[in-house]
Formats: C-alpha cells, sequence, structure tokens
C-alpha cells in the first residue's frame, strides 16, 4: 500500500499549520516526521487520520484520491493512529478499551466478552505484547497502555501505523521495548510513520526523515548520512547549540533541607514517601523520574501550592513546612511550574501584566490601592528585551505567544529578581529547540550566582545534561542518588522503571 | 548506595480523617436523640404486618438500648474507626434508628408497617425513573440538572392529554413531553456547546412558568382537562401471595412494575452491551470513542432523548398512577431528589433504586408521621425528604466520583 499526501494546506484562525506539504508513506518502512514543536506535525497527521478537515490538497491511496471524512474512514482505509494523549478509557479494561468501536456482540446485541478477550490475547501473543486483557487502564504503566493503543490498531487491520511522540511518556528500558515493537511492526509487512522532535530516535529507527519547519517540509535527509546537528539546523532554520555548556560547579552551603516529607493525596494515595534530600547553593539538583511517580506533588509542597503529609521543609535553616506560596517567594524561592498554561501564566493577561504577576503588590508597582502601570510597563519591556521573548508587543495577551515564548515569560518573570532556591519542572517541556538552548543557559548563569536550583524533568537527556547531581524518583520515593558524569543513561532508565542496574546490585 | 527503608507508618489524608470523625460524630448524636427523645415516651409500639400479626416494640426501653449502642459505636469509631466496615455500620445504625423513631411515633398504639412500606415503593417511582433519565445522561457525558421540569413538564402533558383521550395516551403525550425538552437540552448543550446546568436551570423554569400559566388560566376554567382516573393497583399473581412481600413489592400499579423493568433493563444494558459500553465511553473519554469512529454526537443525542422518554414515564406517574390530576408545581423538587439519587446511587441505576427507596421511605414516613399524634408540627414534617437528602448528598457525594466528561461539550475536530 502507497498513501500520499499532496499539497495539504490546513489553516487556523491566525495560523498555516500545514503549508502545501507533500509526503509519501509506504508499507515495509519506518518514515520519521521530524520538527518542532508548533511545526505542525500532528497537525498533518490528523488530517490524514479524517480528524481535521483540510482547506486545500488531497489524499491518494495506491494512486487515487480518497476523502477521510471521519477516523472510522481512515480506519477503513488501512490507517491506525497511536496518539500522544493515549485515547483509552481510564476505568475500562484493556479488552474493553480494544473492542470499543468494533464489539463483538451475541444475542440482542449483548457484548460478547469473551470473544473480545480472545481477540486481544490472539494479536497480543502474534506480536509478542504481553497483555492481560482484563487490566484496568488506570493501573497499568504506560508502557504497556501504549502497547494496549497498539493492538487496537492492529486489531483494526492498520497497514500504515501513526505513531505522534511515542517516545516522550516513556522510560529509556520502554523505548528500547518500544523500537522493538516497531521492527516486528514492519517485519510483518506494515508500514510506520514515526512522529517526534528527538534528533537521537529519529536516526536509529527511521528509513527517511522528512523535516518539518512552520508547516512546510525543508527537506527529507537519509539518516544513514545524516547528522544531528544538521538536522537541528534545517528543523529550527540556523545553527544550534545541542550541548549544554557549563563549568564544574562549586557547591556551598545547604539552601534546601528536605526531611522525611510524605504526601498522601485526596484519595489516599502516598504521592511522596518519606523523602530527605538537599539542595546546597551553586548546585543544579535533578530529579529524574517517569510522569506520576510523585514530582508533581513533591514540586507543589515545595512551593506550597499543597499540603505536606508530614515531614519538614527548610529553606537556609528556616522551617518554612506551612509558609504561603507568597512568603516563599519573598524568601526567594523561584518556581517554574510544569504546565505553564494552568499554572505558570494567566493567558487572558497581557504579556507585561503576566511579567509583573508575581510582584505586582511591590511598592514599585503599586501604592496599595492603585497599581502604577506605566512602572510595570518599564520593567516588562526591560525583561522582553533581555530574555529574547518574542511578542509584537508587551500588551498582547499571553496565550497568543509561542510555547517557546511564553515559557521565556515565566523564566523572565521567576528569574529576575534576587533568588536563593530556583524550582523548574519540566523546564522546556514543548518549547522549540532554539529556546531550550536558552533556557538552559539561563538555569546554569543562575547556578553559577550562587542559587540553589532544583530541576525536575521527565526528560533523562535534560536532566543528565544539566544537573550536578541527579536523584531518581520511583512510586514516591528517591531511589537513587548519582552522579550524572559517572552514571549512564542507561542505568538511570533502570532506576526510573524500579529496578536497579547490575552494577549496583553488586554493590 | 544503600539506603535504609524507614518505618512505615500508614498514612490517611486529612480529608479521610475529616469524614472518619464526622461519621463518629454523627453517631453519638443520634445516640443523644435516641436518649433524650426518643426515650421520653412510654408504651408500645405496634408494627402490623399482616392483618393478624402485630410485631410489637417496647419504644422507650428500645430507644434507650440503642441510645446505648450508638453512643459506643461512635466513641469506637472516634478512637479507633471502623475502616472499610464504617458505610455498614453507619447504614445499620440508621436503619435501627428510624425503627426505634416509628416505636417512638407510635408509641401507645399500632400502625400498619406493610402499608407504610407499600407507599414506599409506590412514591419512590418518579426519583427512580428520574434518576435513571439521569444516569443516561451523565453516563454520555450530558449534565442533566433538568430533570425536574421534565417531570413537571410531563406530568402537566399526561393529566391534559390523559384527561381528555384516556390513561394510555396520556402516557403517550408525557413520553413525547419528556422527549421534547430533552431535545431542548440536546440541541443546546451538544450543538451549540452551552454550558449544561445553565441549560437544565433555563428548562426547569421554563418548564415550572409554563405548566403553572396553564393551570392558572386553562385548567381551573375547564376542570374536565384535568380530572382522570387514575392506574389501580394489580396484585401480580402468586407473587402478591407472600406475606408482607407481596403487599409490599407486588400489589401495585403499573407505574411500578415499568420502574422495576427500567432498572433492570439501564442496568443490564450499560454494563452488558454493545451500546453500554460506548456510552460509558463517551462520558468518561469521549475523544477515545470519537478516534475509533463512534458517532459521539449522535449516541449523545440519542441516549438524552431515551432519558426524556424515561422521565416522561415518570411524570405521567403524578396524574395517572396516582392523584387523578395536575396540581401547580406538583413535582415539588421530586426531580432534584432524583439528581441526588443519581450521585448517591453512583451513577448505577441499581445504586440509584436503593437511594430512591431512602428518599421514598421519608416520604411515606412522613405522611404516616402527620396520621398518627406525635406532637410535630406538620410543616416540618413535610420538610423531612429534603432534609435527608441535604444529609445524604453532604455526606456522601465528596466520596463518588462520576463520569469524568460529564460537562463537557465535544468537539469532533
Amino acid at each position: 500500500m502507497q498513501l500520499e499526501l499532496r499539497g495539504i494546506t490546513k489553516r487556523f484562525p491566525g495560523v498555516i499549520a500545514n503549508d502545501n506539504v507533500n509526503l509519501t508513506l509506504k508499507t515495509g518502512e519506518v518514515l520519521c516526521l521530524i520538527g518542532e514543536n508548533g511545526a505542525g506535525k500532528s497537525t498533518l497527521m490528523n488530517v490524514l487520520y479524517g480528524m481535521y478537515k483540510a482547506e486545500e490538497g488531497q489524499i491518494l491511496l495506491d494512486g487515487s484520491p480518497v476523502v477521510f471524512t471521519s477516523p472510522a474512514d481512515a480506519i477503513a482505509a488501512g490507517i491506525g493512529m497511536v496518539h500522544q494523549h493515549f485515547m483509552l478509557v481510564p476505568v475500562f479494561t484493556v479488552a474493553e478499551n480494544v473492542v470499543l468501536g468494533v464489539e463483538p456482540t451475541g444475542r440482542f446485541g449483548s457484548l460478547d466478552i469473551d470473544k473480545a478477550r480472545e481477540m486481544v490475547r490472539e494479536v497480543s501473543d502474534r506480536y509478542n505484547l504481553n497483555l492481560d486483557p482484563d487490566a484496568i487502564i488506570e493501573e497499568l504503566p504506560v508502557g504497556v497502555q501504549q502497547r494496549v493503543e497498539i493492538v487496537k490498531v492492529l486489531l483494526r487491520d492498520a497497514k500504515v501505523v501513526v505513531f505522534d511522540e511515542p517516545t516522550a511518556v516513556l522510560t529509556p528500558k520502554e523505548i528500547i521495548e518500544f523500537f522493538e515493537i516497531v521492527k516486528t511492526l514492519i517485519a510483518a509487512g506494515r508500514g510506520v510513520v514515526f512522529i517526534t522532535h528527538k534528533l537521537k530516535e529519529a536516526l536509529n529507527v527511521a528509513d527517511r526523515i522528512a523535516v518539518l519547519r512552520r508547516g512546510q517540509v525543508v527537506g527529507e535527509v537519509d539518516p544513514k548520512s545524516a547528522t544531528e546537528s544538521q538536522i537541528a539546523e534545517m528543523m529550527v532554520g540556523r545553527p544550534v547549540q545541542l550541548i549544554v555548556d557549563k563549568k564544574p560547579h562549586a557547591p556551598g552551603e545547604v539552601v534546601l533541607e528536605v526531611k522525611d516529607l510524605s504526601i498522601v493525596d485526596a484519595d489516599g494515595r502516598t504521592m511522596v514517601d518519606h523523602v530527605s534530600f538537599t539542595v546546597r547553593a551553586g548546585e543544579v539538583v535533578g530529579i529524574a523520574g517517569v510522569q506520576g511517580n510523585g514530582q508533581t506533588e513533591l514540586v507543589d509542597a515545595l512551593t506550597g501550592l499543597r499540603h505536606s503529609t508530614r515531614g519538614r521543609v527548610e529553606l537556609d535553616g528556616q522551617d518554612i513546612t506551612s509558609a504561603s506560596p507568597r512568603e516563599r517567594h519573598s524568601k526567594g524561592i523561584a518556581h517554574v511550574p510544569e504546565d505553564r498554561q494552568r499554572q505558570g501564566l494567566v493567558g487572558g493577561l497581557s504579556v507585561a501584566e503576566n511579567l509583573v504577576l508575581t510582584r505586582y503588590h511591590d511598592e514599585e508597582f503599586s501604592n496599595g490601592i492603585v497599581m502604577d502601570w506605566p512602572a510595570a510597563h518599564r520593567v516588562a519591556e526591560s525583561l522582553i528585551t533581555e530574555y529574547d521573548i518574542r511578542t509584537p508587543s508587551a500588551d498582547i495577551e499571553a496565550s497568543t505567544l509561542s510555547g517557546g515564548n511564553q515559557q521565556k515569560v515565566i523564566v523572565a518573570r521567576e528569574l529576575s529578581r534576587p533568588l536563593r532556591l530556583s524550582i523548574a519542572a519540566q523546564p522546556t517541556r514543548g518549547v522549540d529547540v532554539g529556546s531550550i538552548e536558552y533556557i538552559h543557559s539561563r538555569i546554569i548563569k543562575e547556578r553559577d550566582t550562587g542559587t540553589a536550583v532544583l530541576i525536575v524533568s521527565t526528560e533523562l537527556d535534560e536532566v543528565m545534561a544539566l544537573s550536578d547531581r541527579l536523584l531518581v524518583m520511583y512510586r514516591g520515593k528517591i531511589v537513587a542518588d548519582l552522579d550524572p558524569k559517572a552514571t549512564s543513561a542507561m542505568d538511570v532508565g533502570l532506576y526510573m522503571a524500579g529496578s536497579r542496574p547490575a552494577s549496583a546490585v553488586n554493590a | 548506595m544503600s539506603t535504609v527503608d524507614p518505618v512505615v507508618l500508614p498514612l490517611v489524608s486529612a480529608e479521610q480523617r475529616k469524614q472518619a470523625r464526622s461519621v463518629g460524630f454523627t453517631l453519638v448524636v443520634l445516640g443523644i436523640v435516641a436518649a433524650f427523645v426518643l426515650g421520653n415516651r412510654p408504651g408500645d409500639a405496634g408494627f402490623k404486618l399482616v392483618d393478624s400479626y402485630i410485631f410489637v416494640i417496647p419504644a422507650q426501653p428500645f430507644a434507650r438500648m440503642l441510645a446505648v449502642v450508638l453512643i459506643a459505636l461512635g466513641a469506637a469509631q472516634l478512637l479507633k474507626g471502623f475502616g472499610k466496615w464504617t458505610n455498614v455500620v453507619l447504614s445499620i445504625a440508621a436503619a435501627t434508628f428510624v425503627v426505634s423513631f416509628l416505636a417512638w411515633a407510635a408509641s401507645g398504639g399500632s400502625f400498619s408497617l406493610t402499608g407504610m412500606l407499600q407507599d414506599t415503593v409506590t412514591r419512590s417511582v418518579p426519583i427512580i425513573l428520574g434518576a435513571i433519565a439521569g444516569i443516561l445522561c451523565e453516563r454520555s457525558g450530558i449534565i442533566n440538572i433538568a430533570i425536574e421540569g421534565q417531570l413537571l413538564g410531563s406530568a402537566f402533558a399526561g393529566a391534559v392529554a390523559g384527561s381528555l383521550l384516556g390513561p394510555w395516551v396520556g402516557i403517550i403525550a408525557a413520553i413525547a413531553m419528556g422527549v421534547g425538552l430533552s431535545a431542548i437540552l440536546a440541541v443546546f448543550s451538544i450543538r451549540y456547546r452551552v454550558d449544561q446546568v445553565i441549560v437544565g436551570f433555563a428548562i426547569n423554569f421554563f418548564a415550572l412558568g409554563l405548566t403553572s400559566f396553564l393551570a392558572a388560566r386553562v385548567l381551573t376554567d375547564h376542570p374536565d382537562y384535568n380530572i382522570l382516573a387514575p392506574f389501580r393497583p394489580i396484585a401480580l399473581p402468586l407473587l402478591s401471595d407472600i406475606p408482607v412481600i407481596g403487599v409490599v413489592l407486588f400489589t401495585q400499579t403499573l407505574f411500578v412494575y415499568f420502574a422495576y423493568v427500567a432498572v433492570a433493563v439501564a442496568t443490564w444494558s450499560l454494563y452488558h452491551t454493545k451500546w453500554g459500553l460506548r456510552t460509558r465511553a463517551i462520558g468518561e473519554y469521549p475523544k477515545a470513542a470519537g478516534t475509533l469512529g463512534v458517532d459521539v454526537i449522535k449516541l449523545r443525542y440519542r441516549n438524552v432523548l431515551i432519558a426524556g422518554a424515561v422521565a416522561g414515564v415518570g411524570g405521567a406517574w403524578w396524574p395517572i398512577g396516582m392523584v387523578g390530576r395536575f396540581d401547580q408545581n406538583i413535582t415539588n423538587g421530586r426531580g432534584f431528589i432524583a439528581l441526588a439519587a443519581v450521585i448517591f446511587g453512583r451513577w448505577h441505576p441499581v445504586g440509584a433504586l436503593s437511594a430512591a427507596l431512602v428518599f421514598g421511605l421519608a416520604e411515606a414516613m412522613q405522611l404516616k408521621m402527620s396520621n398518627l399524634d406525635t406532637g410535630i408540627p406538620s410543616e416540618f414534617l413535610l420538610m423531612a425528604p429534603y432534609l435527608v437528602t441535604l444529609v445524604v448528598v453532604a455526606g456522601f457525594v465528596g466520596r463518588s466520583r462520576g463520569p469524568k466528561a460529564a460537562g463537557q461539550a465535544y468537539d469532533a475536530q
């Protein structure tokens, strides 16, 4: 089977997400679609899957034009899609999720759940996916959930399987397993489209790499001859520094001390389990871990957004366990939250308003009742220049900026004052390569001025590159305290998955 | 690196502790009420079960004994807690308290317990059907707070059409009205993506205003538009011969039997059919169903309309199953009680049935109390069903989790 996208153009209000895109997909090969966030990769695939309707262009299936008006049409044509955010009903079993839409039925439309189990088992065995049809989705690790998604598309007999950012949520070990599955699919004569913004992975698995920038295909490269920096330059449109440039660190006194901290959530689950660690001045401590292992709750407790169930948090020897977020802020704690739309910015406020959001009550900006907007604007303008925030004006709504520039607004607001401790969660999630480079350099600069820095990230490469010390969180516990220079990514990955590297088992 | 695992203590969240404490206090308060209020009337209370048998409870000793047990249980809960048995303990305690309350009210006399239970089942009907309508909507991701308006509108349509053209036509008219009001909810919340709570609110006021206006203007001038012979109870062969149960469950009107069937069909359909799987999927995570080619919009429309039909039968209960006429605001908040039953019953038809029976019991007891001479003002008794709703919702709603996508408009793009 051959699938051709010809001249696809998709517009959203104010943006051209895909601009005259031409692309060919074949069975038996891995096509990698690489580009920055917002380059239009997911939009293009949603057009292919019948979720979006393109304004221009056509889709050709084995040479003849087809029109997909809904996912049902795309599925019927042999296209399967594994979305970045899994399309699984959390309270359903594996079998229920897999057969949804193609349910085997008995008398009076009754659901033949035994047949459904059988169907899951059959596909799972054939591709060696090792799934229990009766497991409840929300109780499964993300890697297993992804295999459920794969069974879903295989059961619908997809000839071409599209994976949208499949490795973003996986542990390093799961990523290796995932690539094995991709190989099996190719060996079985199916085609794979692999969407990513990670250069290493693209070079690893692809037979062909198509690079997208600002909605256009800027070129195809051969993974056998291309290099990472070459592809990065195509993605961004200028040469990019891929390695974090930093001097050896000089740790000073202990700034943050966390003692035996535990957090139980409203459902009674222990999210943080007797965690103790310290962060010193002039040191970057990274916390690695797969999403959902307690990092979010830990950061919430350190920034005052959530009560801890037991334990103590100290800043410079002072107890701040029950201090309010504003008290912590005034003691010199900066917080770059993991979800910039929900916690970091108020999308409906202007860039300038967002930039003074943590300081509006300072004498500099208000006399207690009335805001001094000219003063706020002066500060905002200087931050926009200093942090290279690309915005047409300080007065436009923050939500209209790109992800990278939104993140720069937050970083500018949080880091532009004397700090003792800077806490950054997922500082570069959904941020383009160019802005990543800049945000990393700001974090290192902050460290070099003697601030204690805590980085929480699920991107292993990122924490390994930034950290001077690396902690690994697994099921609410800190399971490892490592020197990132002396540890391999593979070993960290094993800790993240809850096991131990062979070297540590013997030690 | 080696770490020593610290001693792991079982941790509970602040909310759980608060909840456990409030259960303990509730038990103690019930115990004090039992000791000082229910224990102040001497005399035996007779509960008539069948014509030939009267079950006798000595009201005062029973209340005092209960008081001691309740306070002991409350203390145990506050000090140690019953863990997963908490709800069982609380339910048994509440049931015993109700018995003691009845004994107090009837002390020195007797009343028909069987009759009261029969009444409980009868009066649960609109709540059960309203709750099933609510479940069908919410399981599909549409919040339906318009149950009250649907019941009221269908009660009116059923009364008028039933008076003019006979009870069966009345039921059909009531169903049509329920479906019509559901269609308004569906179009505005699915097609135009208006906030579902606001649409529901508007429907409730629309139904109340329109039926009150028509009742005052038209029905008062034409009394013949508003009088019909309601259905009589039908004793089911064999089943109705069982002592007590036969009268309570199987000597009832067709509406009660319809409610039984509705609960059974709704339960089976939601959990054992293709339709049920898809319905639950679009209420939890519509996009998952949508990306698999399920037509989310169409299924939501269909389910909201079916819910309207079920609510329509519930509304027809007033004129055709019970009183034989329509009065202004005859539903008097039963639709909201049905909404509480949906939540209390955890969005499950059988759970909602149990909840509806609790509310029905409160109503039946209120009627019984006003016949017995208890000294409680009748206005206070009229509050009982709503008071029970308040206590139940405040005590339990925090604990149950509804369909995730309820209230969110679905956008196929």
